[in-house]
Parts: C-alpha cells; structure tokens; sequence
C-alpha cells in the first residue's frame, strides 16, 4: 500500500486487526448491499463476542446470519430481525443481547457517529419502550429523546464500483446505510464488483469520498434475493 | 361486510392526491399502489431509498441491487431517485411524505399505536415504521377491527408496546372508517353492509356515533 493506494490483496488482510469483543458497522438491508465476503472472512476467523450494528441480521444463512448460526454474535443492533430463525431463537433464550432501534434513528446515530456528533434529539419513539432510560427535551411544545452516535471497531462497506483511492459508487437500492457506515468505523473496510484507476470515476458522481476509507478489495458476489416478485410479461 | 383486503387498499386509495408523495408499509398498505385514481400522479416512497417506486420486474428486469422496503424485487418508475438511508428518513422524520399508510396490531383512542412487537411471542422490531408515525402529520393506519376472536384492537389504551404515541388521527378498517380526535374515535364511515351496532360491538375505546354514518363509496 502506498499514498492513497487502499487496495489489500486479500480478505483476510481486509479482516486483519478484527479481534473478539469489537463492535463492527455493517451496511446493507436485508440481503440487499451486505458486505457479504467480508462476513464470511469474521466466520472463517471465528471471531466472538462481537457486536453487530447493522439494519437486519441476514436471514437463516446469509449475510449476518451465518455469525448467528457460528453464535459469534454477543449483541446485535438493528431495526428489523424478522427473517431469520436463529435470531428469534438466541434471543428469547437469553444468549443473544439485543437493541431494537427505528431504522431512521440507526442510520442517523451512525451518520452522527461518523461526523463527530455524540448525540441528537429525534422525536421518533418518544413514549415508546425505545424511550426508556433516555434523556427527553421539549422543544417548541414536542417531545423528543436524546440518541447517541454510534462507532465501530470496523465499518464493513459494499459498494458498486471504487477507484483505488476509495472514492465509492453505489447502485440503485444496494446504497442504504453503506455511506453512513462508511464513515463510522475507526477502521472501514469496502468491497466492491470493480476497482478502477483513479480519475476514471466523474468527481460528481461519487457518493463516498475515499477519506473515510481504509481497505479496499474486489470481490464476487452471490447477491441473493429475498422475495423474487415479478409480473407477468405483457 | 367486512371489506377484503382489496377493498381496504381501494378505499384508502380514494385519499391520495395528485402530487403526493406516499410511503406504504408492508401488507395491505402495498395494495394501495394498484388503485391510484385516473387521472392523478403520485409517487410512492420506499424508506430503503427509492423515491418513484415502480411496478415489479418482469423476468427480464429483476435485479438483486433493486428492491423496496419489504425486501421484493421491484423496478422504478419515470424520474425516480436513488438515497442513502439517512436521507431516505430526512425526508420522513423532516415532514416531507404527504401521506403514510401503515398496519397496526392496536389503535387507541388517544391516537397511541402499537405494531411491532407481542411481548414473549413476535420480536421482528419495528423497522421505520416509529420514524414513519413520529414524523408524518397524514397517517392512515389500516387493520382488520378485531381479531378473529371478536377482541376489539381499538382501545381505551394500547395493551401492547407501542410504536408511537398520540400520533394516529385515521383509521381505517374492514368495517369502518374512524378519526380519532381529542381522546375519542368517531365513526365517519361504514363498510357496505355492516351495522352501526356492530361496529359498536367490536370498539373497545369509546365511539362518538353521528346520526347518520354512511356507506363507504369505491
């Protein structure tokens, strides 16, 4: 690695640093943009206790869910668990710790978290279990809760396309949360379906400037589909 | 008779406006989307970051890097836009989506909503749907009236852990169109067919009935 050069030769030197205990940001919702090598590179470390940040937990056998199914996941931060087996299971036993959190405040607590912002009132969940042992602030007669930022060990990223700087490209819904995640890891590790050379990506068109990236590797992806729907061809 | 499913997402239909932007839970809410009026535009919201949600793929079309919030397969219509997930609840949390349509498990007369979660039974979370109710002012909640069990799910006070509090003003179920206005529901409108007095039957919360409720109209 040399200058802004982020490229690294292999996933497990993307991984390399993750140790047991660390909290990590991963991007993606549902199946759609996860950074789904850089997952099975922490199952094939068998790091542990970790805490997961990210908007769902896979299903049964994708994505996150496949540190559910190697129990590598101590707490898990998310909005929606709803597909997945396991998770519901570790959970109700008591071997799973987790903080359900509205989608729109945990892309903004990592947002804030990524922008050096500790905190910030949102009115979402305010009277609600959400709510519970946080500060409330009245401002202009509403009620609202203080949430705070959130930060991660890594921040694992999957992007379309990315020059060897790290400058990132996102396509259609496969966005999400990555550009939030991207820039709340003390570490950020991106995989991408393409690396280009630097100056090759149009400066206005890129959603994530290579600052906040740290590794870069290209992989392949499954890219599995959660619910196949379609119309009939007419 | 109770409304179908197709009927509830027909009759919420009839509220959306030309011009609107609308963002549509999981379930019966989607439906809405097949009975948009001739003649009117709207754009449909999908708080993973689409605005201009389209129809679904043809075979031809499916891409695994396009789906909406309900994680299907979907495409985009003319002049659609692509976000980023913070973005995506800016535009919800900042007041921005003219109308939410959203499912509920419970509805109370103080306009509190419960929809995610069944304590000891149902842990799936509650996605956007908190950052949806605290943040829209239009919100049509749409739910059958009771469960299968004749057990009313519009209260006095939510039973169960809710998702919003004081924020539902229209509620629309398979047997009636209500408002909730100052701690009380009020009948606005009947499915075809059904009584007044069966509606009072199935609603728990206190029910303000005019003398004369009508039928709804498709």
């Amino acid at each position: 690695m040399s200058g802004f050069n982020k490229v690294v030769g292999s996933y497990e030197e993307a991984m390399t640093g993750l140790t047991d205990g660390m909290t990590i940001i991963a991007g993606g919702f549902g199946l759609c943009g996860i950074p789904e090598n850089l997952i099975k590179e922490i199952k094939r470390k068998g790091t542990k206790n970790l805490t997961v940040v990210s908007n769902n937990c896979g299903t049964t056998d994708h994505g996150l869910g496949v540190l559910l199914l190697e129990r590598q996941i101590k707490k898990m931060v998310a909005s929606y668990v709803g597909e997945n087996a396991n998770f519901e299971a570790q959970m109700m036993a008591g071997e799973l710790d987790v903080e359900l959190t509205p989608q729109g405040t945990l892309a903004e607590k990592i947002r804030a978290g990524g922008a050096g912002i500790p905190a910030f009132y949102t009115a979402t969940g305010f009277g609600t279990p959400v709510a519970e042992g946080k500060e409330v602030r009245e401002f202009n007669g509403r009620k609202y809760i203080l949430e705070e930022a959130v930060t991660g060990d890594f921040a694992l990223v999957k992007a379309w396309k990315a020059d060897t700087y790290g400058n990132l490209v996102f396509r259609k819904t496969a966005r999400n949360f990555n550009p939030m995640v991207a820039t709340a890891g003390k570490i950020t590790v991106v995989e991408v379906e393409e690396i280009v050379q630097p100056g090759e990506l149009d400066p206005d068109e890129i959603h994530t400037p290579g600052i906040y990236v740290n590794r870069l590797i290209q992989g392949s992806f499954e890219k599995t589909i959660e619910q196949r729907t379609i119309r009939s061809n007419q | 008779m109770a409304l179908s499913r197709e009927q509830l997402a027909q009759r919420v239909a009839k509220e959306l406006k030309d011009g609107y932007y609308v963002n549509l839970g999981i379930g019966i809410p989607t439906l809405v989307a097949n009975y948009v009026p001739e003649g009117i535009e709207v754009m449909l919201q999908s708080e993973n970051g689409l605005l201009g949600m389209g129809q679904f793929p043809t075979e031809d079309e499916i891409d695994a890097d396009l789906i909406n919030a309900g994680k299907q397969t979907v495409t985009m219509a003319t002049g659609a836009s692509i976000f980023n997930s913070a973005d995506s609840f800016a535009m919800i949390r900042g007041g921005h989506v003219d109308l939410t349509v959203l499912g509920a498990f419970e509805v109370d007369s103080q306009g509190s909503i419960a929809s995610y979660m069944i304590p000891g039974k149902l842990i799936k979370g509650m996605g956007g749907a908190m950052d949806l109710v605290a943040g829209a002012d239009n919100i049509i909640v749409t739910m059958t009236h009771a469960s299968k069990h004749g057990v009313s799910k519009l209260l006095s006070e939510c039973t169960l852990p809710l998702t919003g509090k004081g924020c539902i003003k229209k509620v629309l179920t398979d047997l009636a169109f209500i408002e909730i206005k100052a701690g009380k529901f009020h009948l606005l409108e009947r499915a075809p067919g059904v009584s007044v007095e069966e509606i009072i039957k199935l609603t728990a919360g206190e029910l303000v009935v005019p003398e004369h409720v009508p039928e709804m109209q498709f």
